[in-house]
């Protein structure tokens, strides 16, 4: 089989120099993998490390130990020892993320914010705000906001945007970090279909989501992180 | 991305290799090696005192180092050691493939001269003759950074500090370099100015496939505009890597008092 996502043994662990060099064990023995249009949500209480997970298949988190396997351009690569640089191109083409809070750059359109993964692929400006436009609609933001910059928006429109600019790209990887969290049902069951879709293209997917409706409707696997504890 | 980009992009386009630079007993930089890549931008994070402006002094051929050396690819692709390159060369990357934003735009800029002149120059020095020519790539380079064209006979000691740094950016651009360094770019700027420059900056390096190496004790200025992160300490360089995750999961005890030390949005 050929896995897109394949976490062999992965550790982490923070040293909190400021606190006297405390370490801080996160999780260890992490160990599960995801197929092409599959939907594995990772399960456990608060704390428990979900969320360092996905970074660390992000590579927005080191990893201290063990293997992220990422299959990248039909190679695969290890994310633990991946060079920036390559872990640079797997962002581009390979893995999204859509994290709980949108980080934007002051002062830029909305639209542009979600057209933007699609341009620095090389898709022309038009038809990547063309696509932003179809997306932003869908997720109920209405079109008069669209230039504004989201950082003037509430809550619940800046999670739709960060989730339009997450699944705008045909990337093969998806990571969804409480996607749902701060939505009304009608939104939630937009996310809900896109996360359908994106299985149909063949998208893998690991996802964190604390609403068992939601869990339910979207996971194909659940994989329990408390059995990653690494307690100390 | 092209097919070409891609292909250069597998070879660095400057290549620092044990650079140090001492003052007496001083040790300004001590070892610093490092590749940087066609396209890719690289801050280098400290506190003052920590080597950063040195360092950017010696990569950009300001500054001759105590040990060690700098290469660059010219554009016939041959990699070649800045110290040992011929008055033309170096003036050629001065001139046309380097660009140099300082923190202070009067360093960068004749203030005295017009702002079409501040970027003519630099067309000129590289065999533009035609006025129209020159005027007409002068007041594009002036759209491109948001400068109304109605000042473009104006001389700069009469635009605002974000203006100028503005021009200084289009007097660098314009002649397309492949490399540019910027020293505190937003240094002296109004917050709500270093915004708008800081999303200018990101658009126009993303636009042109810009590589720059830009010296911030910022770190937000960092996280915006870089690809990859250096932080410096004591003329060394303690840390590097990806810049979100060095900054959102640091290792080093002074990484971690830099990146705490930020005040919560």
């Amino acid at each position: 089989m050929t896995a897109m996502i394949e976490l062999a043994d992965a550790e982490k662990t923070f040293t909190m120099h400021l606190q006297g060099g405390v370490e801080l064990p996160v999780v260890r023995g992490v160990s599960f993998r995801a197929d092409p249009g599959e939907c594995v949500v990772l399960s456990g209480p608060s704390g428990a490390g979900k969320s360092s997970i996905l970074k660390m298949i992000f590579g927005n988190y080191r990893c201290d130990s063990g293997r992220i396997g990422i299959r990248h351009h039909g190679k695969v690569v290890d994310l633990a020892t991946a060079e920036p640089r390559q872990v640079l191109s797997i962002r581009r083409s390979t893995i999204g993320y859509v994290s709980q809070f949108l980080r934007a750059v002051p002062r830029v359109a909305t639209i542009d914010v979600v057209a933007e993964p699609l341009i620095v692929n090389g898709v022309a400006r038009e038809e990547a705000r063309a696509r932003a436009g179809q997306l932003l609609r869908r997720l109920n933001i209405p079109e008069r906001l669209w230039t504004l910059p989201p950082s003037t928006f509430s809550g619940g429109e800046q999670q739709r945007v960060n989730i339009a600019r997450g699944f705008i790209s045909d990337l093969p990887i998806l990571l969804l970090d409480e996607p749902t969290a701060s939505l009304d049902a009608a939104n939630r069951a937009v996310v809900v279909e896109l996360i359908a879709e994106k299985k149909t293209k063949g998208v893998a997917m690991v996802a964190i989501v604390h609403d068992d409706e939601i869990r339910h409707l979207i996971a194909d696997r659940i994989v329990d992180v408390t059995s990653f504890a690494a307690a100390a | 991305m092209s097919e070409l980009s891609s292909l250069e992009n597998d070879e660095p386009l400057l290549l620092a290799e044990g650079l140090a630079k001492n003052y007496g007993r001083l040790a300004a930089c001590r070892d610093v090696s490092f590749a940087l890549y066609p396209g890719e931008v690289l801050a280098i994070v400290g506190e003052s005192g920590s080597g950063k402006s040195t360092l950017l002094q010696l990569l950009s051929a300001q500054l001759a180092p105590s040990a060690g050396q700098v290469s660059y690819r010219m554009r016939d692709g041959v990699l070649r050691n800045l110290a040992e390159l011929g008055e033309a060369e170096r003036r050629f990357l001065f001139r046309t493939d380097w660009g140099f934003v300082h923190q202070d735009p009067a360093q960068g800029l004749r203030m005295g001269v017009s702002a079409g002149a501040n970027v003519g120059e630099r067309l000129m020095a590289v065999g533009w003759n035609h006025y129209g020519r020159i005027r007409d790539t002068a007041s594009t380079w002036l759209e491109r950074v948001e400068i109304d064209t109605g000042r473009i006979d104006d001389a700069p000691k009469t635009y605002s500090g974000g203006m100028r740094q503005r021009l200084q950016i289009a007097r660098n651009l314009v002649t397309e370099p492949r490399l540019v360094f910027m020293d505190e770019p937003t240094g002296g700027l109004d917050v709500s100015v270093q915004a708008r420059l800081l999303d200018l900056m990101r658009n126009l390096v993303s636009e042109l496939g810009l590589a720059a190496i830009v010296v911030t004790h910022d770190l937000a200025v960092a996280r915006l505009l870089s690809h990859r992160v250096m932080v410096m300490k004591g003329g060394r360089v303690i840390e590097t890597g990806l810049t979100d995750q060095v900054l959102d999961d640091p290792r080093e005890p002074y990484t971690q008092l830099l990146v705490s030390s930020i005040l919560p949005p």
